[in-house]
């Protein structure tokens, strides 16, 4: 049934829907409406779980580490500073194979504090072991939720996921949603059954010591359940179109790629925008098509060299940078094409930190520009130079 | 289950006269089969899971070493939510650095969030698994290997910071002091906690003859000195309340000091030394005249 709903209270919603047994969260803006929604569920009996209000997104992320190895399900979200300081458990929960679902609401990463979107945060994690899922609008950010549990607690990956969701802009904008009927959720995501889980009558020991004659055995496998994810989620994707008549894409998806000669690449909800934009250039005859990440880990190499690999310009958005590298994405995509023998030029262009508005302007300047430009090293876009000369001064106003 | 089979098995890579493996092993013994243990990273961590053996004979999970209060408090939730709580019990553990130092913010809220969990406390006093650093729980004047004696340093300038007062003051229903020098004592507190719902908390003494640079055959002996001296008294708080204290015939807490090399210092023949001695002496009998310890 659609709904016009707030992209939190979708979110909210899509998470009780997949029956998680204990949700843990701290609260941090932008993520601050997903869990308050999934309180008054909990208030109103219509999450039937339990609710555990921590004291740190440290302790939210270790209370659905503890539920998890008991056979649960758990679900928790944060965003930035949180999910910085969840990081260690994140690691370690990637490495001990245990299943989660985590909404990020991307906001950028302090200093200077900042509440708005930008993907620094995810971007900080993209090496913990968590598959990355971005969500282009509200429709596909509660979608993602259905498919990633599934994807997550099949037992060739057993990798914790992360579904990225723009803050503010997708979690507290109104949409309209398509939510799906308990038993139709019920029928595509089948209960938790764990392989091995805390058991008094079967006792285990779960995150032993592994010294060095077995520590790379261990990461070996958990690269490999990386890789398996490919399968699994190119099938779990499919199954929901089937089931549900909607899809994104799968690893990658595409707009207006027919005849286009320059392609945009970016991920999250710029991806609209861009749309947008692309429409308009192509009013002008300008032949320009985009490709959108969705699965950013793991990562899909041989999706991204098929569609880009007779594109000639290759124009790389990220909304995050590597700072002493540069665009994370772009890099990403540059080091896919090694050994290929049709190289597209690719330019890497940083817009739109910490919640600054990427416009159509901002796009369709990137792209009339870029055949004036060689390859180079990543852009910041749009740099105010007011801030800039100020320098120092500022900063100490922090 | 065989009686006499212990529930943390033995062959596990702990040092001779371990204060720390004995305090485990008395602690699950008494739990029994039905218990889940969330362990903190640290030496007890170390040595009885060195993969691909395990000396754990019950469910047992180490994650990191700050949250093991956090994965219990988890580990309960789930049990709720899937309504096996009622036949399994719950232990959270860690040393004095997991618990006193980089845990406390997460022992704390699983206290105030009110879990049915007992959390363990291994008390050895200092970073043992690390090389014998100071933590908060490092008695004033103690030598270790970052509060060295020296020119200018007669050890660790402060006192241990007290963690049975800490739990007590979040109102929860049990909190107790034990050592592996009184083992029955220990059981029975176990127990006890075992037997009420709610979060509980037992702090151990745990000499570790490495670290306190004693023998390792002394292990019990030493514990039941920083009990006589008054040193570490042991009582139980039973809803906030003080209900029940080991009573001692004191002895002077110099018999406890000599014998280990972490206080080697205090014994030179000179009067700084002495009133590092008298002060420690004070703390002693500040503990007798608060808990009212003479027999």
């Amino acid at each position: 049934m659609k709904k016009y709903i707030e992209g939190s209270m979708a979110v909210a919603e899509a998470v009780v829907l997949c029956k998680p047994n204990v949700i843990s969260a701290y609260p941090i803006t932008p993520q601050t409406h997903i869990v308050e929604d999934l309180s008054q569920m909990y208030a109103n009996a219509e999450f039937k779980g339990q609710f555990v209000n921590v004291e740190s997104e440290f302790s939210a992320a270790s209370v659905c580490l503890g539920a998890v190895v008991t056979g649960a399900r758990a679900y928790t979200a944060t965003t930035s500073q949180g999910l910085l300081l969840m990081s260690e458990v994140l690691f370690n929960m990637a490495g001990m194979r245990l299943p989660l679902v985590l909404t990020c609401a991307n906001r950028a990463i302090s200093a200077p504090i900042n509440i708005w979107t930008d993907h620094s945060d995810a971007m900080a994690l993209r090496d913990s072991g968590f598959i990355q899922l971005y969500a282009e609008n509200n429709q596909e950010a509660a979608d993602l939720h259905y498919q990633a549990y599934k994807i997550s607690e099949d037992d060739s990956v057993r990798l914790p996921v992360m579904v990225n969701m723009d803050g503010f802009l997708l979690t507290h904008s109104f949409e309209p949603v398509d939510m799906p009927t308990q038993q139709e959720v019920d029928d595509f995501l089948p209960s938790y059954k764990p392989r091995h889980y805390l058991d008094v009558k079967h006792p285990i020991t779960f995150g032993s010591m592994v010294g060095e004659d077995g520590y790379m055995e261990v990461r070996y496998n958990l690269e490999e359940a990386m890789k398996n994810a490919f399968g699994v989620i190119e099938k779990v994707t499919k199954e929901f179109e089937q089931k549900f008549g909607r899809k994104f894409g799968i690893f990658i998806d595409t707009y207006k790629m027919e005849d286009a000669e320059t392609v945009i690449v970016a991920l999250g909800s710029v991806v609209g925008t861009i749309k947008e934009s692309i429409d308009l250039m192509r009013a002008n005859g300008i032949k320009v098509g985009l490709m959108k990440v969705r699965t950013f880990r793991p990562f899909p190499k041989q999706a991204i060299v098929d569609c880009l690999k007779n594109i000639k310009n290759v124009i790389v958005i990220d909304r995050a940078s590597s700072v002493g590298s540069g665009g994370i994405l772009a890099t990403e995509i540059r080091s896919a094409f090694y050994g290929n023998t049709s190289v597209p030029k690719v330019n890497s262009y940083i817009v739109g930190l910490g919640g600054r508005d990427i416009t159509i302007k901002t796009i369709t300047d990137i792209v009339g520009n870029f055949a004036n430009v060689k390859v180079q090293d990543s852009q910041f876009v749009e740099l105010d130079h007011k801030y800039m000369q100020a320098g120092d001064e500022y900063l100490k106003t922090i | 289950m065989d009686k006499k089979k212990h529930l943390l098995a033995p062959g596990h890579t702990a040092c001779a006269g371990c204060g720390l493996s004995m305090g485990a092993r008395m602690v699950v013994d008494a739990a029994g089969p039905n218990t889940m243990i969330a362990n903190c990273t640290g030496c007890l961590e170390v040595f009885t899971t060195r993969y691909p053996q395990s000396a754990w004979e019950v469910p047992w999970v180490h994650s990191l070493f700050e949250n093991s209060s956090a994965v219990g408090s988890g580990i309960e939730a789930a049990l709720k939510a899937m309504g096996r709580d009622q036949e399994i019990r719950v232990i959270a553990q860690g040393g004095d650095g997991g618990t006193a130092d980089i845990g406390l913010q997460s022992l704390s809220g699983m206290f105030e969030r009110g879990h049915d969990v007992l959390y363990i406390c291994y008390d050895n006093e200092a970073y043992m698994n690390t090389g014998v650093q100071r933590s908060s729980q490092t008695p004033f004047a103690t030598a270790t290997s970052t509060s060295p004696f020296g020119k200018a340093s007669y050890g660790n300038p402060t006192r241990k910071k007290n963690m049975a007062k800490i739990a007590v003051a979040h109102e929860i229903p049990y909190v107790a002091t034990a050592t592996v020098g009184f083992d029955m004592d220990l059981k029975n507190k176990v127990k006890k906690a075992l037997s009420i719902r709610g979060p509980k908390y037992l702090h151990v003494l745990v000499p570790c003859p490495l670290g306190w640079k004693v023998e390792s055959r002394l292990t019990i002996k030493i514990a039941k000195k920083a009990v006589n001296s008054g040193i570490f008294p042991l009582v139980e708080w039973e809803n906030g309340k003080v209900t029940n204290v080991r009573k001692i015939t004191p002895e002077p807490v110099t018999e406890y000091l000599k014998l280990q090399g972490r206080f080697k210092h205090l014994f030179a023949d000179n009067d700084e030394a002495r009133a590092h001695l008298a002060s420690i002496q004070k703390f002693a009998d500040e503990n007798i005249e608060t808990y009212g310890l003479k027999s």
